[in-house]
């Protein structure tokens, strides 16, 4: 019988970390962003079918960035459980808090008990009846959630678009901040000053607290270049 | 509760009721004979009719078990996506829950699929549900709905109607369900023009719908006194949205007053 080498649990961790991070910053990053309806999510994509942001639930929405066919397999368990939850219970019952914590269980025990983890950042993100009530939760490949409330970056690169996020909006609050300003914003931090993104490669969706029982909605690309166009571009945002 | 995760050989897929039957939270069938519960509410009339933009849905408000009048409100016709509708007509218990898993299924398929079924596709699904409840049917909780709604790949309104095994109809002018669909259906038929616009097609559902009230027991006329009128329904490109109460109102009014002038 063969004897496996040990190898330090700290070894296995850091190697399948490392690995994990890797697979995410091959990929393009996204932004959310809170604005006074609701939450703006956007990401660079530059596939028109293939989507990095759904649609969850009523008031619950999804982006995933990394690897498409891991982050889609959660957003569909992330679909199913939530029309579960609410063909059981209500669709009031149904929260992005509780399905961010069952997302970290599923990829906490990915990241310590397969083989190989989850190369994905996953973002869910609800809004509230009133401003008080919007929520994002960013969960990490090991499983880690962090709970943002204003804005959050996921995917490679996420340090410096995160600076650039910080130096786009400062610390102004989401209740100060229009759509154009938010989605422009967002524009702003994902482009480097070498490489601006056009409109065909972005993808926006909104949640918008409004009327209707389905909050989520997405741009086409003539609303985005409307938008990024009567949005005063990156600079006059820093206001 | 977890959320349900599967191999991909053993996918549900876009489908809820499937999701269901793999986590075993679908009821079973129950054994023995219906007849001993009683009688339980059933609901009754509904039309669906088309018109020059889309379709008109209606249906009374009564729910009966045997000779008792067991609700007066019931709504029966639903919004079952944005561009269609359903109305249900039988056992009120499982045509609730029909309904409610239709619903579920067209926007759990959306969501799932990121794009929304076709218009044939949502009337199939709900012929394959019909046909699922087959064993209740047998046992005295029948469900018969009709379904209607703007067909956006074609451009025009549908309606369809369905038997009790899940037999799925589509008709070219107008379809109606439950107790008094005889008597609405003729109204409907007399009355019918496939160029009829919007406020034509209201108006011959309300009618429809008086006669059917008035000669069926089982459904229920316009209630003045207490402010209920039948649920009526427009569907065109625009989606779903609910006659008004007051339209309704004016309109039974007008009625009325050419029954009293009958006599």
């Amino acid at each position: 019988m063969n004897m496996p080498f040990y190898v330090a649990p700290e070894q296995v961790m850091k190697d399948r970390a490392d690995y994990a991070r890797k697979g995410i910053a091959r990929g393009r990053a996204l932004v959310a962003v809170r604005y006074v309806d609701g939450i703006a999510m956007v990401a660079e994509n530059s596939s028109a079918t293939l989507r990095k942001i759904s649609e969850i639930y009523d008031r619950i929405a999804f982006a995933g960035v990394g690897r498409y066919n891991e982050f889609d397999q959660l957003r569909v368990a992330g679909v199913r459980a939530a029309d579960l939850k609410g063909f059981q219970y209500s669709r009031d019952d149904v929260d992005a808090r509780s399905l961010a914590n069952q997302y970290a269980q599923i990829l906490g025990q990915i990241f310590t008990h397969e083989m190989k983890p989850m190369e994905v950042e996953i973002l869910v993100a609800e809004v509230g009846q009133e401003p008080a009530g919007d929520q994002m939760f960013h969960i990490n490949y090991d499983g880690t959630v962090v709970d943002q409330r204003e804005r959050a970056v996921l995917g490679g690169d996420a340090a410096a678009i995160s600076t650039r996020v910080a130096e786009t909006f400062g610390d102004r609050d989401g209740d100060a901040l229009d759509l154009a300003s938010a989605v422009s914003g967002a524009v702003t931090a994902l482009s480097t000053p070498e490489r601006s993104i056009p409109a065909a490669e972005l993808e926006v969706a909104l949640l918008v607290r409004g009327d209707s029982r389905r909050c989520f909605r997405r741009l086409s690309d003539d609303e985005v270049i409307a938008i990024i166009g009567a949005g005063n571009g990156a600079p006059a945002a820093k206001t | 509760m977890t959320i349900p995760m599967f191999k991909p050989g053993d996918d549900p897929g876009s489908s809820f009721p499937e999701l269901l039957r793999r986590l075993g939270s679908v009821p079973a069938v129950p054994a023995g004979d219906a007849a001993s519960l009683g009688s339980v509410p059933h609901a009754t009339t509904c039309v669906a009719v088309r018109f020059a933009d889309g379709v008109v849905m209606a249906g009374d408000r009564r729910a009966t078990a045997g000779n008792f009048i067991s609700h007066r409100s019931m709504e029966k016709v639903e919004e079952a996506d944005r561009h269609s509708a359903v109305a249900i007509a039988g056992a009120a218990g499982p045509a609730m829950e029909m309904v409610k898993l239709f619903q579920l299924q067209l926007e759990h398929y959306e969501k799932v699929e990121g794009t929304p079924l076709s218009l044939e596709g949502k009337a199939n699904q709900l012929s394959m549900m019909i046909r699922g409840n087959l064993g209740a049917a047998m046992q005295g909780m029948a469900v018969v709905p009709i379904f209607g709604g703007y067909d956006l790949r074609r451009a025009t309104g549908r309606v369809w109607d369905f038997d009790v095994t899940g037999g799925r109809y589509e008709e070219k002018e107008y379809v109606a369900t439950g107790s008094g669909s005889l008597h609405a259906g003729t109204v409907i038929k007399l009355g019918y023009s496939a160029d009829q616009d919007r406020d034509q097609a209201i108006e011959l559902v309300c009618r429809a719908l008086w006669e059917a009230a008035d000669a069926d027991s089982a459904t229920g006329g316009p209630d003045a006194l207490r402010g209920i009128y039948p649920v009526v329904a427009q569907i065109t490109v625009d989606g779903f949205s609910r006659v008004a109460d007051d339209e309704l109102a004016a309109r039974y009014q007008v009625i009325a007053e050419a029954v009293r002038g009958r006599s």
